[in-house]
């Protein structure tokens, strides 16, 4: 489904990413772990056209992302949570997944969508008319991820989820992706929880550096020496 | 009824709901500058010119091509949005990333040209409609039907750009930009396009003030120093980018210019305003209801 080849990218004359390479097929969870200022952020930054790759090429369905406009990206069915979930603080709920909708091939399905967020997400519909920038930090989630659903995306890029909620909260996060991925989606999700990611995931990369190092099977990750020490402190 | 208003003041009455009417036109004013801070973050300092050349279309169109006002109207809002679009396409586009001080420089730049452009067209000569609406008598007082109009039609324009701000993607995304401009285009959002369309708004309200205040004032090429600053005092007062903030101002300045003059003279009343503008500055510098982040 998705697919990068040799890809540089970075910030001004800041090289963040070299040579990656990374694949996610159609109806898999792949997760991307590593510690932080290791560029997983970026990664996603240049999948959904938030930065744009100095070299490389990068292909959704086939479709070249690269020669898409950045505000056309979404329309090839990539939807990104980008890290500290970056709602509108100042929008309610309603209209922050409206925003989501936004683009002229999710307006049609708009009430159907919000249907399906809200069933998904019970807590937003309570909280509907509330502004985003004044819910917890579980509920903030959520709207994020809502938003991110009423595009109706094949691919969903999630960046550091779990970070900055309570571990009660976390917990609950991971659930949820889990649910989202029984619902059919392909999900690609960045975690420095990295025990937990890898119990939710099919396959995973470790990034160092801004470069792949390994690549695996969630077992395999789970069982490599180098995440064991690294990551996972055993 | 009479008795009723027996119980007032009728001339403090009168000044009041003068001050009412005259605060629809200036909060009108205040929005579609507003409207352009909030989204794009550029001041269009030559804002009143813009409502200059909307006034002079109106002129030319009534007394120079015979159409009535209802059709010119109409005409001169989407003359004046277009140049909104204009001005933001060839002078702020260009200078999006500049410091502010460019782009202030530069919209500054544009109203010399315009009033130059007005001057060296049209001549200095003031100008009118002659278009003379009558006085509405309710008891003693007596309210112009001009100043009615403009009230109502300010009125209806506001609501308007509310409910397009409130109901529609487009004016949900154009509220959206100013409170995180990167991530637009994770929403499919392409924000140079909100741009234009924001500065199409803007400019089609400059253009709406533009209809309402030939009715009642002359046209020269100066005629927007006589509402752009106070326009910019009101947008200052209310908190730069806040439409709430603005609207409330506008009423509050207009009270103020109307009872001054009805205490003393009417240069009083801006006086007393102006003074008011700098009170309130040392008191609440960020306006009367900062913009919340």
């Amino acid at each position: 489904m998705l697919e990068l080849r040799s890809v540089d990218a970075g910030y001004g004359s800041f090289q963040a990413l070299f040579d990656v390479n990374l694949d996610v097929k159609a109806g898999e969870a792949v997760g991307v772990i590593g510690p932080n200022g290791a560029g997983k952020t970026t990664l996603m930054r240049v999948i959904s056209g938030l930065i744009r790759p100095s070299r490389g090429s990068i292909r959704m369905e086939g479709v070249d992302v690269v020669a898409t406009p950045a505000h056309r990206i979404v329309s090839l069915g990539i939807a990104h949570v980008p890290e500290n979930r970056r709602l509108f603080p100042q929008l309610s709920v309603d209209d922050n997944l409206k925003m989501g909708a936004f683009m002229k091939e999710a307006r049609g399905t708009y009430a159907k969508r919000l249907d399906f967020v809200f069933e998904l997400f019970p807590r937003l519909k309570e909280r509907r008319h509330q502004m985003a920038g004044t819910m917890s930090g579980g509920e903030q989630q959520m709207c994020a991820i809502g938003r991110a659903l009423m595009s109706n995306p094949k691919l969903l890029l999630l960046d550091e989820p779990s970070a900055g909620l309570a571990p009660v909260v976390v917990q609950q996060v991971f659930e949820l992706v889990k649910r989202i991925r029984a619902s059919g989606l392909t999900v690609l999700i960045v975690e420095q929880n990295v025990q937990q990611v890898l119990h939710v995931v099919d396959r995973a990369y470790l990034i160092e550096a801004g470069t792949i190092r390994s690549s695996g099977t969630a077992a395999e990750m789970l069982a490599s020496d180098t995440v064991k020490e690294a990551y996972l402190g055993v | 009824m009479q008795a009723f208003l027996d119980i007032f003041d009728i001339y403090l009455l009168e000044a009041v709901i003068n001050g009412i009417l005259l605060g629809g036109v200036l909060a009108l004013l205040a929005l579609g500058l507003n409207l352009i801070f909030g989204v794009i973050d550029v001041t269009w300092i030559c804002y009143a010119e813009l409502v200059m050349i909307g006034m002079y279309a109106m002129y030319f169109m009534v007394q120079y091509y015979g159409l009535s006002y209802f059709i010119a109207a109409p005409f001169t809002i989407l003359l004046v949005a277009l140049l909104g679009a204009l001005l933001h396409y060839l002078v702020i586009a260009p200078l999006l990333t500049a410091p502010p001080i460019n782009q202030l420089l530069a919209t500054g730049g544009v109203l010399f040209v315009l009033q130059s452009f007005a001057t060296v067209a049209f001549g200095i000569d003031f100008r009118n409609l002659g278009i003379r609406l009558p006085v509405l008598a309710f008891g003693d007082m007596n309210f112009s039907y001009a100043r009615l109009l403009s009230f109502l039609a300010a009125l209806v324009g506001m609501v308007a750009v509310y409910l397009f701000m409130t109901r529609t993607f487009t004016g949900t995304a154009i509220r959206a930009i100013s409170q995180d401009r990167q991530i637009m285009a994770l929403m499919g959002v392409d924000t140079k396009r909100m741009y234009i369309i924001t500065s199409a708004l803007g400019g089609g309200l400059a253009g709406l003030a533009a209809c309402l205040l030939v009715l009642q004032y002359d046209v020269h090429p100066f005629v927007g120093l006589s509402f752009g600053p106070i326009t910019f005092l009101i947008c200052v007062l209310g908190g730069l980018g806040n439409f709430i903030g603005g609207f409330i101002a506008a009423f509050v300045f207009a009270e103020i210019i109307s009872l001054g003059g009805l205490f003393s003279d009417l240069e009083w009343g801006y006086v007393l305003a102006f003074a008011f503008f700098i009170v309130m500055m040392f008191i609440r510098p960020a306006g009367l209801l900062a913009r919340r982040r």
